[in-house]
């Protein structure tokens, strides 16, 4: 695993915790390295998503796995990311999470092109062999434009 | 004989992640429209004020189910197998409005698209497709 720089780290627990709606969902920052990240979304009575089962919403793993890719996304950038914009997730629900129980994904940008990065993430709630869940997503990179000096 | 509008109150009721969202719907005729009035806690990027891709989806999502809860009342909610989200334009800080157009309902699987937009309904700012696995009304899976 390549250790990212301080500042790539920073970043990353800035946009695990502090961004509104995944600090509304209390994501945690699992892990982050370049081109991967894991964020975990601890279960919570409000997020529920189908009362019969105590069973955490589908909405919350659809905000859990776009946050992880986008901090893939981000860390795979590093300080070259200015920000980033999905196009498109599909996601593959392979079975419900267990009652009551919260949810990790872990994220990996595996290829980036200068405008264009491509993600492929996992969900589950208990043993990362069993998933809840898959996706895949296609992000654009907005790059800083160069300034006159970076650009000589 | 429960009516289609107490139908979709229930759902939307009885779901506690429906109501963290803050989503509604109204019902015209057989017509759904979705609303999902901005809230700050649904802010996934705060320098330029846009919705969360993930609320975004999730909003498409329930709206499926919504739609689907009419279609085919069930005491249990329905099961998404998978979901493609596209996102058009950023979800900006104003009321967003989706509807489901159920394109394909057999016996076990659905196939549903859902479009979204806010000020103008011709420039929608998210879609998506998806299918969804069916319950009987008594509840029970489909028998495969």
């Amino acid at each position: 695993m390549t250790e990212v720089p301080d500042i790539v780290r920073q970043m990353a627990e800035h946009m695990a915790t502090t961004v509104p709606q995944a600090a509304s969902l209390g994501f945690r920052l699992v892990s982050v390295s370049v081109g991967r990240g894991s964020i975990e979304a601890p279960w919570r009575e409000d997020l529920v998503g189908d009362p019969d089962t105590q069973v955490i919403a589908g909405g919350v793993v659809i905000s859990l796995l776009d946050h992880t890719c986008g901090l893939a996304m981000a860390s795979a950038a590093g300080t070259e990311a200015f920000s980033t914009a999905t196009l498109d997730l599909r996601i593959d629900y392979m079975r419900a999470a267990a009652p009551r129980a919260g949810v990790t994904a872990e994220a990996h940008c595996y290829k980036l092109t200068r405008t264009i990065g491509f993600v492929r993430a996992e969900a589950w709630d208990a043993e990362r062999s069993d998933l809840i869940a898959t996706a895949q997503a296609a992000f654009v990179l907005n790059r800083p434009r160069p300034t006159p000096a970076t650009a000589a | 004989m429960t009516t289609p509008a107490q139908q979709l109150e229930t759902f939307l009721q009885r779901v506690p992640y429906v109501r963290f969202l803050g989503m509604r719907a109204e019902l015209a005729g057989d017509e759904m429209t979705a609303i999902l009035p901005f809230a700050p806690h649904l802010v996934g990027n705060t320098f330029i004020q846009a919705l969360h891709g993930g609320v975004i989806g999730a909003f498409l999502e329930a709206t499926a189910l919504a739609q689907l809860s009419l279609a085919q009342p069930s005491s249990r909610l329905h099961k998404t197998i998978d979901i493609t989200i596209e996102y058009l334009r950023p979800g900006r800080a104003l009321t967003s409005y989706a509807r489901a157009d159920l394109r394909k309902v057999g016996r076990r699987i659905a196939n549903v698209h859902v479009e979204a937009w806010q000020d103008d309904r011709s420039q929608p700012f998210a879609a998506l497709r998806g299918h969804f696995l069916l319950r009987s009304a008594d509840g029970r899976s489909p028998q495969p």
